[in-house]
């Protein structure tokens, strides 16, 4: 089924079946490497992408359900001044281990503090909780995402 | 072959013969290897150093990096040496070539013990080289000429020149004798001992494709994997045709294996023109399998045949002082219990993959490996090519945690690539990478420990259950093993460890810390219920234990130095306020130590238990030395928080269970990683001590789990023997 999606800012053509999950239409068909497979369920996050500057779990998003909306992947995170913050917070704060978690990290923070430009250490506690860190730099995150706002870290 | 054997092995040869772990690696090596820069190309002054005319260095990283941080560490003390600023450093990862580099691992904690002399050596015979070069040019005495920031200068002429435009002549010469080079006095460090962000940092925080799983090969098709779901079943039959026919599809074949489980299994490969359409066709395939003997086995088996065993005579003996039968008999008091664990998963959360090229007999792979030599062997043997025809590009893994040890992916996308005649793709999902992993072994120990009327441990005995290959009665798998230097082994009289196995057909290997995340559960446990039971402060108790500095073993056989464990525990006990602290309701502190990987951790958490018996975890206090240098400040905080909360969700939440011969968990509903609410406090101390320099991707984890379970029977008077811990058992009332 040829689609057109809008990925960071510019539409693109693809003609795949409309239940392929977004995150291999993204990897395998625009070769956008940044989201990542953990899971394949929503249970880590390693694929957040935003939809329409929500969150979303792109390895369970059929593509056909984003043909109108705008997606927006960590290729293109850096397009708005809050994404910025939290890429420049996560090299400051030296977040990452392994690195591959990190993507989708830096998605679901980038969409907290677009909602929530001043976040509780609860409020980043439920915004975060679906993404996984294996090599476990949570401490950093927490400390990256409340330097990103502006926000003392304790 | 066996990871941890093949581990001991060369930790003994370095030990004896001075040569670095893994193979022969001589002292210089790669240092030979230079050449001059065509026209404004960069000239090679070793394998690991380019300088380019315009003073960017750019330094190989010898070592697989997932995640540990030695692809910025090890060239840090490079670039330190060479005397260049580190803004003008570019990293690559090095080639996979064992002549040249050694051997190129991410295991055992080895890089820094192993790699901080030579890497600094590396840097140094470079900074010789430009310096002679630039007295060359002047005509002037080496001696009389300093080097700093990449710049060569003559003091008394004023003369300076960059490395940029002395690195070809330096190229040219000759590389100077290594033992001849003197290293900075680390007070001069400039770069060492800082703070320095990852290399791949800003790659990272933009997506850039930097992982296996983002591999790309012109011609490439993607590939899945479908296994036995009992290790090691053989394929009778599968509907291939009906799979081919799917959308997508280019080929599905069977792949017969052998029977050694860290090589190429049985399976059935489906190839297509996207990895979605080959997971899809996967849903279509029915495969006939010959299961095997393994089909049998359960953990709720195994736990039956480990209490059978526990009342039988052991069967392996491995250390015996004294006499534990008599001195527990004549013991004051003695204390018995049952402490066990579970099989665990690794769990990186990038799935194994690789990208494989064979066209006839050769090989070229793409993998996060974390041994990539050992791959290539693997490969090479497996689909009969000569060694040299097979090449392995280290690719940044997404975590490794001792999985990537085992190169069982690499060998069977090489097997699809050949089968299917094009550059394959392979990835596993995550109930593949779940059900087909080489667990972390569970175990069982039977303890005895004798106080005599003064408190003291004057008796301990270990029936130790673990595991055997199936069908060999003594030989424990892979990590199962259990050494007779364990702490407190050598500071008991009378000390018996002995063990009994039960056979098993799954695969098991090194995790993090292998045998020690463990052990030290059932060792710093039962410690703490010895100083329960002589009414001894648990810090106190430790401390006689330990007793006075000394090395315990020899620097061959196992060291462990009593001084610098006394010295991790005091800093602990200070830092966390240990008895002088006014805790809250419902709240206590538990202290654990372990030593492991040459590094020496004691760990004191806070924790508190509701009513409920939910545990909340407020605080973890670390103190460690691992020598007297600590490389990169930023990444070894980094890995003493992983290695801390790793060492918690093991404690709290993470089983894999095993019914007729399969996994049971599958994804992260199951088998559950820690999550950011979970994510505690953590204070890291580094206690310099006058000693080598180690590493540290492993040993800050051991204590942390008994550290908990003692906090938690300081709150609530139960102790918990069996991980993980089940909170029910918690409950009050």
């Amino acid at each position: 089924m040829a689609m057109k999606l809008n990925v960071n800012g510019t539409m693109r053509d693809i003609d795949v079946e409309p239940d392929m999950p977004l995150l291999w239409a993204l990897r395998d068909e625009l070769n956008i490497k940044g989201p990542k497979l953990g899971c394949g369920a929503g249970l880590c996050g390693a694929c957040t992408v935003h939809v329409d500057g929500a969150p979303m779990r792109s390895c369970l998003t059929p593509v056909s359900a984003v043909t109108g909306s705008k997606i927006t992947t960590i290729e293109g995170v850096s397009s708005s001044a809050i994404g910025r913050r939290v890429q420049k917070a996560w090299i400051d704060h030296d977040v990452a281990q392994c690195g591959y978690c990190q993507a989708g990290q830096i998605m679901s923070a980038t969409a907290l503090l677009q909602n929530k430009p001043k976040p509780t250490d609860a409020e980043i506690d439920a915004a975060m909780a679906g993404n996984i860190c294996r090599c476990a730099t949570y401490n950093r995150i927490r400390a990256a995402i409340k330097d990103a706002a502006g926000v003392a870290v304790a | 072959m066996n990871a941890p054997a093949n581990l001991a092995l060369s930790r003994r040869l370095f030990l004896k013969t001075g040569l670095a772990v893994g193979g022969g690696l001589m002292i210089g090596a790669g240092l030979t290897e230079t050449a001059a820069g065509a026209e404004g190309t960069p000239a090679v002054l070793s394998a690991y150093v380019r300088i380019a005319p315009d003073g960017i260095v750019t330094i190989a990283s010898r070592n697989p990096e997932i995640g540990q941080g030695i692809k910025t560490s090890l060239p840090m003390l490079i670039a330190e040496e060479l005397d260049v600023d580190w803004k003008d450093v570019r990293i690559e990862q090095a080639p996979v070539d064992t002549k040249v580099f050694g051997l190129q691992l991410a295991g055992g904690s080895t890089a820094m013990a192993t790699q901080y002399d030579h890497m600094r050596q590396v840097g140094a015979v470079g900074r010789a080289m430009l310096i002679s070069a630039a007295a060359a040019a002047w005509g002037v005495p080496v001696t009389e000429c300093t080097a700093a920031s990449g710049v060569v200068s003559h003091k008394s002429s004023g003369k300076r020149s960059t490395y940029g435009a002395l690195a070809n002549a330096a190229a040219a010469l000759p590389a100077p004798d290594v033992a001849a080079v003197a290293l900075k006095d680390p007070k001069d460090f400039k770069i060492v001992g800082q703070r320095i962000g990852g290399v791949d940092n800003q790659s990272i925080v933009t997506g850039k494709p930097l992982y296996g799983i983002d591999m790309v090969v012109p011609g490439m098709v993607y590939a899945v994997f479908e296994k036995c779901p009992v290790f090691g079943g053989k394929v009778v039959s599968a509907n291939l045709d009906e799979v081919k026919a799917l959308r997508g599809v280019k080929g599905a074949y069977i792949i017969k294996g052998g029977q050694d489980l860290d090589g190429l299994l049985d399976g059935v490969a489906i190839v297509a023109d996207s990895w979605w359409r080959a997971e899809k066709a996967r849903k279509s395939l029915k495969v006939v399998w010959d299961e095997g003997a393994t089909a049998s086995q359960s953990s709720k088996g195994f736990a039956e045949q480990a209490a059978a065993l526990s009342k039988q005579p052991a069967t392996l003996p491995i250390r015996n002082d004294g006499d534990a039968k008599a001195a527990l008999a004549a013991a004051a008091h003695v204390i018995e219990a049952e402490y066990s664990y579970p099989f665990i998963a690794h769990a990186p959360l990038e799935p194994q993959n690789c990208t494989a090229d064979v066209r006839g007999d050769k090989v070229e792979i793409w993998a996060p490996t974390q041994i990539p030599a050992r791959g290539l062997t693997l490969v090479a043997k497996t689909l009969g090519v000569p060694e040299a025809n097979v090449t392995v590009h280290m690719v940044r893994a997404g975590g490794g945690f001792g999985r990537r040890l085992q190169n069982d992916y690499m060998v069977e996308a090489a097997a699809i690539s050949r089968a299917a005649g094009a550059p394959v793709k392979l990835l596993w999902n995550r109930a593949d990478d779940m059900q087909h992993d080489f667990y972390r072994p569970g175990g069982f120990h039977y303890l005895k420990g004798g106080l005599d009327s003064a408190g003291k441990l004057v008796a301990l005995h270990d029936h130790f259950v673990s595991f055997g290959a199936n069908n060999a009665a003594v030989k424990f798998v892979s990590s199962g093993a259990m050494s007779g230097t364990e702490f407190p082994a050598r500071v008991v009289d009378n000390y018996l460890l002995e063990a009994s196995l039960i056979p098993c057909g799954i695969p098991t290997g090194p995790l993090r810390a292998p045998q020690s995340n463990a052990l030290s559960f059932v060792l710093q446990s039962f410690i703490d219920e010895l100083a329960h039971a002589a009414g001894k402060d648990p810090v106190e108790f430790r401390r006689e234990l330990v007793g006075a500095p000394r090395v315990l073993g020899t620097p061959t056989s196992d060291p462990f130095d009593t001084g610098r464990m006394r010295a991790v525990l005091d800093l602990v006990a200070e830092k966390s306020g240990w008895g002088k602290t006014k805790l809250p309701a419902r709240t206590g502190m538990g202290v654990a130590f372990y030593y492991s990987h040459k590094g020496y951790f004691a760990e004191v958490v806070q924790a508190s238990v509701a009513a409920t018996g939910a545990i909340k975890v407020d605080k973890v206090w670390v103190a460690g030395d691992i020598g007297r240098q600590i490389v990169n400040i930023s990444g070894a905080e980094n890995q003493v928080h992983g290695a801390v909360l790793d060492g918690l969700a093991q404690a709290l939440d993470q089983e894999i269970t095993f019914e007729n011969g399969r996994t049971q968990q599958a994804n992260f509903d199951s088998f559950r990683l820690l999550r950011m609410p979970q994510a505690t406090a953590i204070e890291v101390h580094f206690l310099r001590s006058d000693n080598p320099t180690t590493g540290l991707g492993e040993p800050a984890l051991p204590p942390v789990a008994p550290a908990l379970c003692n906090a938690i029977f300081a709150v609530t008077g139960k102790r918990v023997r069996k991980l993980p811990i089940d909170v029910s058992l918690l409950a009050s009332g």
